[in-house]
């Protein structure tokens, strides 16, 4: 009997048919996952086309092609669409899809919560985008909307409530991943022998639900300083506009490890795959990451060296934040032991995984060099901090989407990616970025600031170079999409079910593409099969 | 630029790598191509500070990058390396974990030392006030050797060429704005900042109406200038000179256009230069007074 029931349910659970019933009304943790992914694509493409505007104006000396707070509006904008447009909704959409995959589970723990919290996006980001069409014009006080400047501007209120949006969404989100973590595991999957990747977005998860309601609540107070005549900011008013920094880099500065753990999580689960080895020391990298997180809240006045703190709050920040490289190198030298004594193939993930670690790495190093209070009194604020930042979200966070997108296109799709050209996009990418990036740590450290629509003449050179790399870097960009189009619609090459040779882990071993509902039955966990081998050395 | 131009950058390139890395240069302002940070012109420079960081950072690189690249080189598949069994090792994990220990520790200690001088304004022989204003910077002469200055302030902004320039297609040559063969386009200002040599100087730095930053390279600090808190910073300038920095937070449209200039000249000349503004003051004080007179009186 029971059995029986069973079977139905089997029959009439397949994908919808309809494209709406399918897409939009959606519940299906894969659906919403490929929802997010294509969202956060979009997006990718229109914070790029802000970030040509940078460059293109910044190509050379003088004002050439846009007023001077329209520059503001871009500079702003980019950050804005590229962090909570792109980099969180893509690795959202990861989790949707790989997580309940990687756990054993049939679907996310909340499926209906799930639809909502996607949907609730596209209107966020309308809503913020529309701004840039108002009177008024868009936000232009950068994506720290410090106060007293960003309450000259006319659409804050739109913005504060698209920021509300984006976090509730970001909140529901990181909710049903830490239900699903936590309760849909499969008889037999231990917290200690999750993927990395599980791990980074379980405690991802968590920073999300910490500090997602300190920005709403800063960005409140700033909505009723603008409108109900509240002092919370205003000196005039007995206010303080440091506290908004305060209490926005509590938000913030957790928030961009929020764009690297998962990160984190995917180079992890990629450099064992192509190295054929189990990541090395998988107890240190969850303990790692778990530091890493720990650390991101007691070191948020970093950001903040230049305004005036006492020397005591200084050399506590200075120290503490010099305190992450600590575990970020254990991460690193995991990496390379990978590696180290592996059987190493080199396909487009791992080119990405590889360079990841590279790069990410020099952004941590200027990282620890901005961390040296007396010698960020020179970098804060300048195009050093500039290359810093993009290293590490651009050649971080970025990257590492690229790579998962490869490795897990197969199990996706059900057909392989063109490697050709993957590997093409790769060598584009990585060396338009360095273009791009490089000479802006030169340009900062010779006294150019951030966030200038113009600058002398000494600082051309360096400008016009940066500017070729940016134009090369949106370029190569489109050979990822072309990339994509293809293998999902046009590539003849069916995928395995184990995509890869030295793949491991639940994902797979459901057939590619991954069926509509898997894991119906639970499977049964093999520590063989994991991709970290045996735990228990 | 041109083909020539890539020349230029390259030769430039080289020869700046040399300068920079042999021991810095004194460089005070932004030069064409310029790779490094300089030394600065102030007795407080965090240049030492950085040039250990970097290299620290390098040497570092080099370790972990080559180790990537032998393990790629080595381990590959196409050499026919088959995998290895072990996924741990405690005496490694301790070895990675307590060396990066012991580096921060010492750059902790080097950068402590920089925080404490850089924070002790004590002993300053000169008080000088300065108010960032979008988009123009405010400077009043507080004091100076213990004795109050008489009403010396003014606004420094933009100058008026570099101003014309940077309208949006202007078609003026950037390159064409120099003063004693330095291009100074958005680096110049109507009115600098003049300041004595071999004096301590202790800036006390507001905000008028939003936050700013106000930054010279030269000096080797930047402190933002906040509404409602008085932040301070100290300088002591060891070569006449001009020291040209901009506003460093963003703080509107006109954010890239609010340049400073410090002028450092010997201290009599300053002495010089402090007394006839005062005489000024005075005069304009006597003329508003002789102004304000007439008015009041009928209606007292």
């Amino acid at each position: 009997m029971a059995h029986d029931a069973t079977h139905d349910h089997h029959e009439h659970h397949g994908a919808p048919q309809g494209f709406f019933q399918r897409w939009v009304m959606s519940t299906n943790h894969k659906d919403i996952g490929t929802l997010y992914l294509v969202f956060a694509l979009l997006m990718f493409f229109i914070g790029g086309a802000f970030a040509m505007v940078i460059r293109a104006e910044l190509f050379k000396p003088g004002m050439q092609l846009v007023q001077p707070y329209f520059f503001n509006e871009m500079t702003t904008m980019h950050a804005l669409v590229m962090i909570f447009g792109a980099i969180m909704p893509s690795f959202v959409g990861l989790a949707n899809w790989m997580i309940p995959l990687m756990v054993g589970a049939p679907d996310m723990a909340l499926p209906r919560m799930n639809n909502l919290s996607f949907w609730i996006m596209p209107f966020a980001f309308t809503l913020l985008l529309s701004t840039l069409f108002m009177p008024g014009g868009g936000p232009a006080g950068g994506w720290t909307m410090y106060p007293p400047l960003s309450l000259q501007g006319e659409s804050i209120a739109y913005v504060v409530f698209a920021v509300h949006l984006m976090g509730i969404s970001s909140i529901m989100g990181a909710i049903n991943i830490i239900a699903t973590i936590l309760n849909m595991r499969a008889p037999g999957m231990d917290l200690l022998k999750m993927p990395v990747f599980v791990w980074s977005w379980l405690i991802t998860a968590f920073l999300l639900i910490a500090v997602m309601p300190v920005l709403a609540g800063a960005v409140t107070m700033l909505l009723t300083d603008k409108y109900f005549h509240t002092n919370f900011f205003n000196a005039a008013g007995g206010g303080d506009p440091v506290l908004y920094q305060h209490i926005f880099w509590f938000f913030g500065h957790p928030e961009v490890y929020i764009m690297i753990l998962p990160a984190f999580g995917i180079i992890s689960e990629i450099i064992p795959t192509f190295a054929r080895k189990p990541i090395f020391g998988y107890k240190a990298m969850v303990f790692a990451i778990a530091s890493i997180a720990f650390l991101s809240f007691i070191v948020w006045a970093h950001h903040m060296f230049a305004v005036g703190l006492p020397m005591g709050a200084e050399i506590f920040f200075m120290y503490a934040t010099m305190l992450i490289a600590v575990p970020t190198g254990v991460k690193v030298f995991n990496w390379v032991s990978t590696m180290w004594g592996g059987s190493m193939t080199f396909e487009t993930p791992m080119l990405f995984s590889i360079a990841f670690v590279i790069l990410f790495t020099i952004g941590g190093f200027s990282g620890l060099m901005l961390a040296l209070a007396p010698a960020d009194f020179q970098y804060h604020d300048t195009y050093f901090v500039v290359a810093h930042f993009h290293y590490v979200l651009v050649t971080g966070a970025a990257f590492s989407i690229m790579a998962a997108a490869y490795y897990w296109l197969p199990k996706w799709s059900g057909n392989m990616y063109s490697e050709t050209w993957g590997k093409i996009h790769f060598w584009s990418s990585v060396i338009s970025v360095n273009v791009l990036f490089f000479p802006q740590h030169f340009l900062g450290l010779a006294g150019m600031p951030r966030r200038i629509p113009d600058y002398n003449v000494a600082f051309a050179n360096f400008n016009m170079i940066s500017s070729i790399g940016g134009f090369w870097f949106g370029a190569s960009q489109l050979i990822f999409l072309g990339v994509i189009v293809h293998c999902v619609y046009f590539s003849k090459k069916k995928a395995a079910d184990r995509s890869w040779e030295g793949a491991k882990g639940l994902e797979w071993t459901v057939p590619s593409p991954a069926p509509h509902h898997t894991f119906d039955v639970p499977p049964v966990i093999h520590d063989d099969e994991l991709a970290h081998g045996h735990t228990d050395h | 630029m041109t083909s020539g131009g890539i020349g230029r950058l390259v030769s430039a390139w080289t020869a700046g790598v040399v300068l920079a890395l042999s021991g810095g240069v004194a460089r005070a302002n932004p030069e064409p191509d310029q790779l490094n940070m300089t030394k600065g012109a102030a007795e407080w420079s965090p240049y030492g500070m950085h040039m250990v960081a970097l290299w620290v950072c390098v040497v570092i690189g080099i370790v972990v990058f080559g180790a990537m690249f032998v393990a790629m080189f080595r381990f590959r598949k196409s050499r026919g390396a088959v995998a290895e069994k072990w996924t741990h090792s405690t005496k490694l994990e301790i070895v990675w974990t307590v060396i990066p220990v012991i580096i921060l520790i010492f750059l902790a200690k080097l950068a402590t030392g920089g925080l404490t001088s850089f924070a002790d304004t004590t002993g300053s022989e000169m008080t000088i006030k300065v108010t960032g204003y979008q988009w123009k910077w405010r400077y009043d002469y507080v004091e100076y050797k213990g004795k109050p200055v008489d009403r010396v302030g003014f606004m420094s902004k933009l100058e008026e060429t570099s101003d014309r320039t940077r309208q949006l297609k202007s078609n003026l040559d950037p390159e064409k704005i120099q003063v004693d063969g330095y291009k100074t386009y958005l680096l110049d200002v109507d009115k600098p900042l003049v300041v004595p040599v071999g004096v301590k100087i202790r800036f006390i730095i507001v905000g008028g109406d939003v936050i700013h930053s106000w930054w010279v390279p030269a000096l080797g600090w930047k402190m933002d200038a906040i509404p409602g808190i008085a932040n301070s910073a100290w300088t002591n300038l060891k070569e006449p000179g001009v020291y040209r920095g901009q506003c460093a937070e963003l703080c509107g449209q006109d954010h890239g256009f609010m340049p400073i200039v410090v002028k450092a000249v010997p201290k009599a000349e300053f002495e010089q230069w402090l007394a006839t503004q005062e005489d000024e003051a005075k005069v304009q004080k006597a003329a508003q007074t002789a102004q304000a007179t007439p008015v009041t009186a009928p209606q007292g």
